[in-house]
């Protein structure tokens, strides 16, 4: 095992790539995902990897070059935030659709307008139903395991997926941590040599990429897409087995703390369960059963996995960061109350949109949606569904 | 026209095509609304309608036209358009 190294969510990432040594990254730089471009193009100079490096003119172009890489059989890689990957957003589909293992790096950030450069997860989410799994990551040493990890994932033989792993940007991006990096050698084993399904540069089986795909059958490729991800929950908990074997960090679908027993919880991705698991122990200390649900993977959604997690609560808070402007709630909180429907025991549930721009989550927000939770636990009833936590009434 | 599609499984993912120069197995004559007929007596075999169909649907044989893949043709008549001595005539396709 190597000592921990102090480094930002950024530089874990870009360290992980570096590990990785993709054939080719084609990326454009965009705050708060700009360190790892920085990074990574310092490693492809320095001659520390054999990446080809397309430093390309837009995001539209970076994910049109990794389309066109990963197709011709490159084990491919991009990273962007927020208005990157919206501009990325025709080709985003279309790297899913034609079933390119691209691994994408995304670091949280609001979407404009108004412009802003910190930390939500509008962008991640509004890309929810592109066909790219996605992985939110708690912190920076998270985020640097989830991109090795990602690259098996999207690699599978029978999932064939790009996927996001996303990080809150500035938070885990921009703050130093202490990162426990893995041996070079043991993470080129554990990605191994990449062995393209349909490469365009195998001459000997040519293949056509992206032609026309008419009433006959478009339906039956895109249902082809929407059977990997579902087979995707069945393969993960392998890979995640192995991951373990090999690095020691277990994963799964979700995280718990002190949800066993919880009569109240919140549910939260990324950054802010750090948060929401200091403020648990300290209701913990004065008796209230509080627990914490962190969806880590959130396409596939884990449904089996929220609900198993979520049968012994009684009231749960579903923190959004994005608004998804439905009139109904924010991403995470519509799909775990649709989950919740077949349940028979289900908790009574509200949700928060929370943190929209980087506005800061403090432990006060967290014991004021506990609270929240305390009175609902008592009248039995959601007065308020949809709630905007730290925004100013 | 009328072979059985394939289901989900049976099809290469992605929408790949994973086999070269099947275009020919797609049949698109049915498409056609008006179709092409020569008058042999005016051909002069100049090939024009062969450089011109889009749908590599005229037949040559022997360095001469040898009529139309009526399978693929769609009948859009660029063959009888371009002919400099109008010798195919667009007819309408009776069913």
């Amino acid at each position: 095992m190597t000592k921990k190294i102090p480094l930002t969510g950024d530089q874990a990432v870009a360290t992980a790539m570096k590990q990785i040594d993709p054939d080719v990254v084609a990326v454009y730089p965009i705050t708060p995902q700009t360190e790892i471009v920085m990074y990574f193009s310092g490693y492809v100079a320095n001659g520390q990897v054999s990446t080809e490096m397309i430093p390309v003119e837009s995001e539209h172009s970076a994910m049109s070059a990794c389309v066109g890489a990963s197709a011709a059989g490159a084990r491919t890689m991009t990273a962007t935030s927020a208005n990157g990957l919206a501009l990325m957003w025709e080709v985003v589909y279309i790297a899913a659709s034609l079933r390119l293992p691209i691994v994408m790096p995304v670091v949280n950030r609001a979407l404009s307008g108004p412009i802003n450069i910190h930390c939500d997860h509008s962008d991640t989410m509004g890309a929810r139903d592109s066909g790219w799994l996605q992985i939110y990551c708690e912190s920076a040493q998270e985020a640097y395991e989830n991109t090795i990890l990602a690259v098996r994932i999207a690699e599978h033989k029978d999932i064939l997926l790009p996927v996001m792993v996303c990080q809150d940007g500035f938070i885990t991006s921009h703050a130093v941590e202490g990162i426990q990096l893995f041996d070079d050698k043991k993470v080129k084993e554990f990605v191994g040599e990449y062995k393209p399904a349909n490469p365009l540069l195998d001459v000997d089986h040519p293949v056509t990429y992206g032609p026309l795909d008419l009433q006959d059958y478009y339906f039956e490729h895109k249902r082809q897409q929407s059977e990997a991800m579902k087979g995707a929950l069945s393969i993960l908990p392998e890979l995640f087995r192995e991951f373990e074997k090999t690095f020691g960090s277990k994963y799964d679908f979700i995280d718990t703390y002190r949800l066993d027993d919880a009569d109240i919880a919140i549910v939260a991705m990324s950054s802010t369960a750090g948060t929401a698991r200091g403020v648990v122990d300290e209701l913990r200390k004065n008796g209230v059963k509080a627990g914490l649900l962190r969806p880590r993977v959130f396409r596939p959604f884990p449904r089996e996995k929220i609900l198993a997690a979520l049968k012994n609560v009684k009231a749960a808070a579903v923190l959004d960061r994005s608004e998804s402007f439905s009139a109904e709630g924010g991403p995470l909180y519509t799909e775990i109350k649709a989950a919740l429907y077949d349940s028979a025991i289900k908790p009574l549930v509200a949700n928060y949109i929370y943190g929209l721009g980087g506005r800061d989550v403090f432990p006060e927000d967290i014991k004021s949606v506990f609270s929240d939770l305390s009175g609902i636990l008592k009248n039995k009833k959601v007065k308020i569904p949809v709630n905007y936590l730290g925004s100013r009434e | 026209m009328a072979e059985k599609k394939k289901s989900w499984k049976e099809i290469p993912i992605g929408g790949l095509i994973t086999e070269a120069g099947n275009a020919e197995n797609y049949k698109t004559g049915g498409w056609r609304t008006f179709r092409p007929e020569k008058n042999k007596i005016k051909c002069i075999n100049c090939l024009f309608c062969w450089m011109y169909c889009p749908d590599s649907s005229i037949k040559v044989e022997d360095g001469k036209m040898a009529g139309f893949d009526y399978e693929h043709c769609k009948g859009c008549g660029i063959c009888a358009s371009v002919c400099p001595v109008k010798c195919i005539d667009m007819k309408k396709e009776v069913k």
